[in-house]
């Protein structure tokens, strides 16, 4: 019992993890149509220039204070992700308005392709670390309820705190700001929202703004947990099949498709693994959100695809 | 003045109906054909066979097979290294298990082992569409890159998943040297082009194109969207499992999982989307820009004598690749496919555009 609350708070964090690199999709996806597959290369793209900037401007500017370093490199890892954004904006975007789906999609997979290639050539290949002082050892908790309790890692609670925090922030910045009614009304209608005034580019320029302070504090987690590396841009191909489960308009569905994927992945590795051969994390995630689909085709919250003739 | 039909009357219906209804067209084709069964394999260097003409006849026929599922019948699919990899591997199957099997004989069967999987994810696309699609297509790609690594009765006990093919002949004569290798791949290409060719002009391509482009107006008017969509993935499958099993067999010679991961097949999609969907001849185009791109970026720091470290090299080959991708797409999202036939629209009339 006690390994099994184990497994299954351990798939709760990873799921919380996943969830945010989703809700960088998602909001992409909502504000502007868009299938946004460089969110990866973003979160590798972020979380180099977080990890190098730390390193760099302690020596530039001769002080040594771990936290001001942090700060200081968070900060310009930001300008850079909205720098990103604006040019993504000017360069791709607005000459693709109303292209089909598929075009876009493979548009940002030419992004990603840049985006990995530039950041490498910029930052360099090796890995690097992130140290945002998270505590690494674990814990032990529910001891009097279980024999031997139950071991969480620290690292993974104050993540899917952070996590969290982030989800709640993004929804009060959607639900209370004009601009985040604004981001609303483009997603429901782009015809709409700009005949009534709203300027559609300076939006997409937010929107990809805030996808890519998502992926930098996914980055960051991701990157002080694993270390920051090329395999960093994968983790988006995990964040896929939470995306289609949870619905590729909301916002729910990514934190809650995230929290069944991690659990799901993390319960069939231990209980169907060994009896398969082991490693199908991957593919279990896909099967299981392509068997969520058979039943509701447009993931668990996503708006119901209605057709017309 | 040289290309155009005036005078040319068809008085058949057989006549009407020919893939190539202008004179000049069927020329060029022919021609196009004689160049490349005949003055290629004489004049190209060995190097440019292996390293170019070979993938590009393989990678032509899997762009081939994708474009009839994603161009002509509206499914996006991600999923293509996937039936590339069966083909390759049921065919090394088919040759490792049973005693003299001709090696077209296991290409085939190769296909049809990539067809009948290929129908199995196929089935999902009957009730969910679009993005949903392509990434649910990913499942494919994802469970068969662990299939091949875990099971060791796919890949006869080899460890890692990697197998090697030797000793191949086709009736008797060996496929050995770089001609060898390209002329049966030519020759495979050749008959699955003008198969498809076929397909997509007769009344199941027709069938394909208004499921894709709006399946609910196509089943009201009687098409019937299982019928239709399974067919593509079924033709798709299969001719991308034999340009996969061409792939492993005649390109690689040895192979592992790996050869037929994620990338290939955004590599195929590319070519694809590249070349223009819902058009044969964009699958060369996309192919033929796909495969030398790298090639060309590779050389081109030599040519200029800049002295690039291999690291360097490679990201600025990633940057790019990427960069030209969407530059094409802006330039043009129909493909190259459609600069071509705007390209025979306007020589239709020069000299005398008016």
């Amino acid at each position: 019992m006690g390994f099994f609350l184990e497994t299954l708070f351990g798939g709760l964090m990873v799921g919380m993890l996943y969830s945010l690199i989703a809700l960088g999709f998602v909001l992409i996806y909502k504000a502007s149509g868009v299938f946004n597959f460089s969110q990866g290369a973003m979160v590798l793209f972020a979380a180099l220039a977080m990890a190098r900037f730390y390193e760099w401007i302690p020596k530039w500017f001769g002080f040594d204070n771990k936290l001001l370093a942090n700060v200081l490199a968070f900060a310009v890892a930001v300008a850079i992700m909205i720098a990103v954004a604006w040019v993504i904006e000017r360069l791709v975007l607005r000459k693709l308005v109303n292209q089909e789906h598929i075009t876009l999609l493979m548009a940002t997979l030419g992004i990603s392709y840049f985006l990995e290639g530039f950041g490498q050539m910029l930052f360099g290949s090796d890995i690097y670390k992130i140290d945002v002082g998270m505590p690494k050892d674990p814990v032990i908790v529910l001891e009097k309820l279980l024999e031997g309790g139950v071991l969480i890692n620290k690292e993974d609670l104050y993540a899917a705190a952070i996590a969290a925090a982030l989800v709640a922030l993004l929804a009060l910045f959607f639900q209370k700001t004009a601009t985040g009614r604004a981001l609303r009304a483009v997603a429901d209608d782009h015809q709409a929202a700009q005949s009534i005034g709203i300027p559609l580019g300076r939006i997409w320029i937010i929107v990809w703004s805030v996808a890519g302070v998502v992926a930098l504090v996914a980055g960051v987690i991701w990157g002080s947990k694993l270390g920051v590396q090329f395999s960093l841009s994968l983790v988006a191909l995990k964040a896929l099949p939470v995306v289609i489960l949870g619905g590729l308009t909301s916002v729910p569905g990514a934190i809650i498709g995230g929290l069944i994927i991690g659990v799901g992945e993390k319960l069939s590795e231990i209980y169907i693994g060994p009896k398969l051969g082991g490693g199908i994390e991957i593919w279990f995630a896909y099967v299981l959100a392509l068997l969520f689909l058979l039943v509701r085709p447009q993931g668990l919250f996503g708006e119901k695809i209605i057709d017309r003739v | 003045m040289l290309y155009r039909e005036n005078g040319q009357f068809k008085s058949s219906y057989r006549a009407d109906q020919q893939i190539f209804p202008i004179l000049q067209d069927r020329v060029a084709i022919l021609a196009l054909l004689a160049l490349a069964f005949v003055a290629v394999p004489v004049f190209a260097s060995e190097y440019l066979l292996r390293a170019i003409f070979v993938p590009f006849l393989i990678l032509s026929l899997a762009a081939l097979g994708l474009n009839i599922l994603v161009g002509y019948c509206g499914q996006i699919s991600l999923g293509t290294g996937a039936f590339m990899a069966i083909g390759a591997y049921a065919a090394y199957n088919f040759q490792a298990r049973i005693e003299g099997v001709p090696l077209i004989v296991a290409l085939l069967l190769g296909g049809l082992c990539s067809t009948v999987v290929g129908v199995l994810f196929g089935v999902p696309s009957l009730r969910i569409k679009g993005l949903y699609l392509a990434v649910a297509t990913l499942a494919a790609q994802f469970f068969t890159d662990w299939a091949f690594l875990r099971i060791q009765w796919f890949t006869n006990n080899s460890s890692s998943g990697s197998v090697s093919v030797a000793g191949l002949n086709v009736f008797g004569v060996p496929i050995e040297s770089p001609v060898q290798k390209y002329l049966l791949c030519l020759g495979f290409l050749v008959v699955f082009a003008l198969l498809a060719k076929n397909l997509v002009r007769g009344a199941i391509g027709r069938e394909w194109m208004a499921i894709r482009d709006m399946d609910v107006a196509a089943a009201v008017i009687g098409i019937r969207p299982v019928y239709a969509k399974l067919t593509a993935f079924a033709v798709s499958s299969f001719i991308v499992g034999v340009a996969g099993g061409l792939w492993g067999f005649i390109h690689l010679g040895s192979w592992e999982p790996a050869a037929f991961n994620i990338d290939r097949s955004f590599q195929l999609l590319f070519m694809v989307i590249i070349g223009g969907l819902g058009s044969i001849m964009g699958s060369f185009f996309g192919a033929a820009f796909i495969v030398v791109l790298p090639v060309f970026l590779d050389k081109l720091p030599y040519w200029f004598n800049v002295p690039l470290d291999t690291a360097t090299a490679s990201h600025l080959t990633f940057m790019v690749f990427g960069a030209l991708i969407v530059f094409f797409l802006i330039v043009e999202p129909h493909g190259i496919a459609r600069l071509w036939s705007t390209a025979k629209e306007k020589l239709r009339l020069w000299p005398f555009p008016h």
